[in-house]
């Protein structure tokens, strides 16, 4: 997307490039925030699309969550700003 | 086996397009035939990717307006002035071309029918086809689930639906409002946005078993989100999907 002033979807755009990857919808997984320990749903994140990538970001703190960068060859993931994430096994 | 089967990366499938309706001047239904589409829940998305004769490659999400009938899905698009993807799906794709889509995604910003509780919707602009998936889904179940509808569009002419809703409503248990932001039809006298008095009047106030979905532009959604926390609703029973960086309701 082209978007002229940096602003934000929600952790639900990323589904389509989160399931190229994993195997689970990770948008309704729990995830917590590395940085202030909140725990969330990930669809409710801050996502900005407008960064080389993707972008999620803490609703409350605003530390960057995960970054997904795609290149011709590779898909490269960070997801260090995560303490984890929880996905129901059902 | 079937674990593994149903567990695999999502991949791109080419589907079909079968039919194209015109909802409003801007607005157009697409409906897909996807032989290997595997269902969704009212309230996915799935992504379209455009490639260019030179390769090039844009792609962008879709909520899901159909609710899964067994075969084949329908996708509303709102075209975006100078935007890459939308002004192709309005203007020049038709019956019979090809598209490639990836999906259903998304599994936060659903509704199932076996959800407990009142369903508040609130759509703003192209952000009425996630929820009229919804609707669709809970007559197609025959629920009686109470929701209720508020529909943010700028004047009657931008109304997407416009029959389907109407009929919808006409359930005793789906609760129809207009909210017209420029210009309203004749008898309607209240022209403005979605504010606290009108929530107050139109939409379920706060309950245990609420759950509330907004959807719409991104500025549309903030703005209801907060006045919706203002007017006591609890956060965690506030679900929302933001459409794009600009807007306002439309
Ligand atoms: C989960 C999800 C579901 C969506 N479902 C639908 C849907 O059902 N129907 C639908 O019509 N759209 C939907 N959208 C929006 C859609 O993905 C595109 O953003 C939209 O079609 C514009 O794409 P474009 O390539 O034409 O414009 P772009 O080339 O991406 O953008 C062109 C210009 O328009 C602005 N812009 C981008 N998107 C919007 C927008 N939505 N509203 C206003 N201005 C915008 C940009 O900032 C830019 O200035 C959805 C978005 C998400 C994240
Ligand atoms: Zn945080």
């Amino acid at each position: 997307m082209t978007a002229d002033v940096p602003t934000h979807l929600d952790g639900n755009a990323a589904a389509g490039k989160l399931r190229e990857i994993f195997a689970v919808d990770l948008t309704a997984a729990i995830a917590r925030c590395a940085g202030c320990g909140q725990t969330g749903v990930f669809a409710e994140t801050r996502l900005y699309v407008d960064a080389p990538g993707m972008v999620a970001r803490c609703a409350s703190c605003d530390q960057v969550l995960l970054r997904v960068v795609t290149t011709p060859d590779d898909t490269y993931l960070d997801l260090r700003g995560l303490t984890y994430l929880k996905v129901p096994n059902a | 086996m079937e674990r593994t089967a149903l567990r695999r990366r999502l991949t791109w499938q080419v589907g079909t397009v079968t039919e194209i309706r015109q909802e409003t001047a801007t607005a157009r239904t697409i409906v897909v035939d996807l032989p290997d589409w595997p269902g969704h829940l009212a309230g996915q998305h799935l992504d379209v990717r455009l490639t260019a004769p030179d390769g090039y490659r844009a792609s962008r999400s879709y909520s899901i307006a159909s609710a899964w009938s067994g075969q084949g899905i329908e996708l509303t698009v709102e075209q975006v002035p100078d935007g890459e993807v939308s002004p192709y799906l309005v203007e020049v794709l038709k019956a019979g071309d090809p598209l490639e889509v990836r999906g259903p995604v998304g599994g936060w910003f659903v509704w199932k029918p076996e959800q407990p509780g009142p369903v508040q919707l609130i759509g703003g602009g192209s952000g009425i086809v996630p929820l009229m998936a919804m609707l669709r889904a809970h007559a197609a179940e025959g629920s009686t689930t109470p929701v209720r509808l508020l529909y943010s569009v700028r004047r009657p002419a931008s109304v997407i639906y416009v029959d389907g809703l109407k009929e919808l409503a006409a359930s005793d248990d789906v609760d129809l409002t207009f909210v017209y932001t420029r210009e309203a039809p004749p008898g309607e006298p209240r022209v403005g946005r979605i504010d606290a008095d009108l929530l107050q009047e139109k939409a379920f106030a706060p309950d245990d078993e609420l759950t509330t979905y907004v959807c719409g532009p991104t500025p549309f959604v903030e703005a209801v989100a907060d006045l919706l926390v203002a007017g006591g609703h609890d956060p965690s029973r506030i679900r929302t999907e933001r459409f794009g960086p600009t807007g306002g309701p439309r």
